[in-house]
């Protein structure tokens, strides 16, 4: 038990959290980052811990994400029955992709995903009888209030996780990450490698199908750019699951909050720190440079990797230890 | 029926014949020798009876049902296991997940699991590495976790490749110790092995093959007698001295 303190903890916290900060801002972007923590799982236990590179997260978050407009905008049915079939969707969409697909290793894998990113996004611009193309699908939120969305995408958040911590103390887990250390020897060690890495692809298109509903109900409107967005999604994707750490359970959590923050650190020009300047001193100079950062946001992202690479490869999560040790260490150097 | 047996199995690497034509059987509770110089095709056999290569020709049937045409998880499913010449370690897991991975096969629970894992640790002698990472290990307790590995999925054949290459000579006589204790179990073998000391003192029966094809069969007195077994290893009588 515990083990378990520090999550509770952090889970108490996050329950409290829409009454402690009562900011709609600050609500909006923990569900953001509760949304990622989702889509990041997915990616971490696909890529993570069965090692199967995913540059394809946004085409079943996208699906998804389609599954719950499209039951409101063509059938009329509430947009929340998105949940469950939109996690549903994506997987009947994965089954004959991975059934192809997983005959591919390695980087032919990674780039199938990404073809299929890419067709999906294609096919939802132009089928424009079923999907509006790029004029993108518009529905009624249900509540004004950002509570019950955080709550909502809370709940799934956690369910992500507590579904990973239960896959990788399962024969499962040991499956997958002995595919991703030597799928031959998997093999031979009478794993059924194609049917278990199936089965890893699925869960995680489950878990981003899921985000992906869940993100209609939340913005109210969804196009084929914004869903299917290869650097938006996909990519996102990839460096929440590399910041926060590579097959660590709580790794996309933190993946999560740290990409999301330096995300809105860029796009917010420093949370409003740097137009406030451009005021406050009035210098043209300032107006530039806050307009070139909001628009460096995605370079910052290479930065960023090139950083985490460079110093915590197993992610912040994964080398917490040293990390900490590092800046204990520099602190004692200081004094 | 043999216990195990090999029809006339063929392998053509485009138009190479890597085995071609060779047939031998097994009997259950023996250890069976496979020789021959480097490149003979000893490690394709293994893959062909593991089908980690199609066969091109010949069928392999084990216990009286054909294994050819399965899959590899199927065949080790069906009882036969194998360890690698060049071992493949899982090598970011320690040896007792390693080996913990391997044994899910047959067990229905971790704890299952982990209770047979050890059993097959404490057999191969790696019970002092058990929570060691695989990749930090030296290459004789390597080779012993690949055994231990192939053991956790209850194999009743055991196709072993090349276990005591490599190794010192208070390590290969180890080896050859658990090979012995192995058999002892009730487990089949069928061993590829270059040194010549271990398999002769081992194997019940050995097959000799060059460039593919057998030169000969018998037991390791009968085969090492043999001229062209001689002939493979050493050279043309003739030639050695022109």
């Amino acid at each position: 038990m515990k083990k378990h303190t520090g999550p509770l903890i952090i889970l108490a916290f996050l329950l409290a959290f829409p009454w402690i900060l009562q900011d709609a801002y600050y609500q909006h972007l923990m569900i953001l980052v509760l949304l990622w923590v989702a889509i990041g799982s997915g990616w971490n236990l696909i890529s993570g811990y069965t090692g199967q590179v995913l540059f394809g997260a946004a085409a079943f978050f996208g699906m998804g994400a389609y599954t719950a407009a499209l039951l409101q905008f063509k059938l009329d049915i509430s947009a929340w029955w998105g949940l469950p079939l939109g996690g549903l969707v994506a997987v009947i969409f994965a089954f004959p992709f991975g059934w192809i697909c997983f005959r591919l290793r390695g980087p032919y894998f990674a780039l199938a995903t990404l073809a299929l990113n890419e067709i999906m996004r294609h096919i939802a611009t132009i089928w424009e009888s079923l999907t509006e193309g790029m004029v993108g699908i518009l529905i009624m939120q249900t509540f004004v209030s950002k509570v019950p969305y955080y709550y909502i995408a809370l709940a799934i958040a956690v369910l992500s996780i507590v579904i990973i911590e239960l896959v990788i103390r399962s024969k499962l887990g040991y499956y997958f990450v002995s595919i991703r250390e030597d799928q031959d020897a998997a093999e031979s060690m009478g794993i059924n490698t194609v049917f278990y890495k199936m089965v890893s692809l699925c869960l995680a298109a489950w878990m981003m199908g899921l985000a992906g509903a869940l993100y209609t109900n939340y913005m109210g409107f969804i196009d084929p750019k914004v869903v299917f967005s290869l650097h938006d999604i996909s990519i996102m994707a990839i460096l929440v699951g590399i910041v926060g750490g590579v097959a660590t359970v709580y790794g996309p959590a933190v993946g999560a909050l740290v990409m999301v923050a330096v995300q809105e650190i860029f796009r917010s020009g420093g949370f409003g720190l740097l137009p406030w300047l451009g005021k406050a001193t009035g210098w043209p100079f300032m107006t530039t440079v806050t307009k070139y950062v909001s628009e460096a946001h995605v370079l910052s992202f290479g930065l960023l990797v090139i950083v985490v690479i460079l110093y915590l490869p197993n992610g912040m999560v994964g080398d917490w230890e040293s990390m900490r040790k590092t800046i204990f260490f520099w602190k004692r150097q200081t004094v | 029926m043999a216990y195990f047996e090999a029809k006339g199995i063929t392998k053509f690497f485009g138009g190479l014949a890597a085995v071609n034509g060779v047939s031998f059987k097994v009997e259950q509770g023996q250890i069976y020798g496979l020789i021959g110089p480097n490149g003979s095709g000893k490690t394709t056999i293994f893959n062909l009876i593991n089908a980690y290569f199609p066969l091109t020709k010949g069928e392999i049937h084990f216990e009286g049902q054909q294994l050819s045409g399965l899959k590899t998880h199927q065949i080790c499913r069906r009882g036969v296991g194998r360890t690698f010449q060049v071992v493949k370690p899982l090598k970011r897991m320690t040896v007792l997940d390693n080996v913990i991975a391997s044994s899910f096969l047959h067990a229905s629970s971790r704890s299952e699991a982990v209770k047979e894992a050890e059993r097959c640790i404490e057999f191969c002698g790696l019970t002092s590495a058990v929570n060691k990472i695989a990749k930090s290990l030296p290459i004789a307790s390597r080779k012993r976790l690949e055994i231990a590995r192939a053991l956790a999925t209850r194999p009743k054949l055991l196709l072993l490749d090349e276990t005591a290459a490599g190794l010192n000579l208070s390590e290969s006589e180890q080896a050859i110790q658990l090979i012995k204790n192995i058999r002892d179990s009730g487990i089949t073998i069928i061993i590829v092995e270059h040194i010549m000391r271990v398999i002769m003192s081992i194997s019940d029966r050995i097959l000799c093959i060059n460039h593919g094809m057998v030169i000969a069969e018998g037991t390791p007195a009968e085969v090492a007698s043999h001229p062209e077994v001689i002939a493979a290893y050493l050279g043309e009588e003739d030639s050695a001295h022109g």
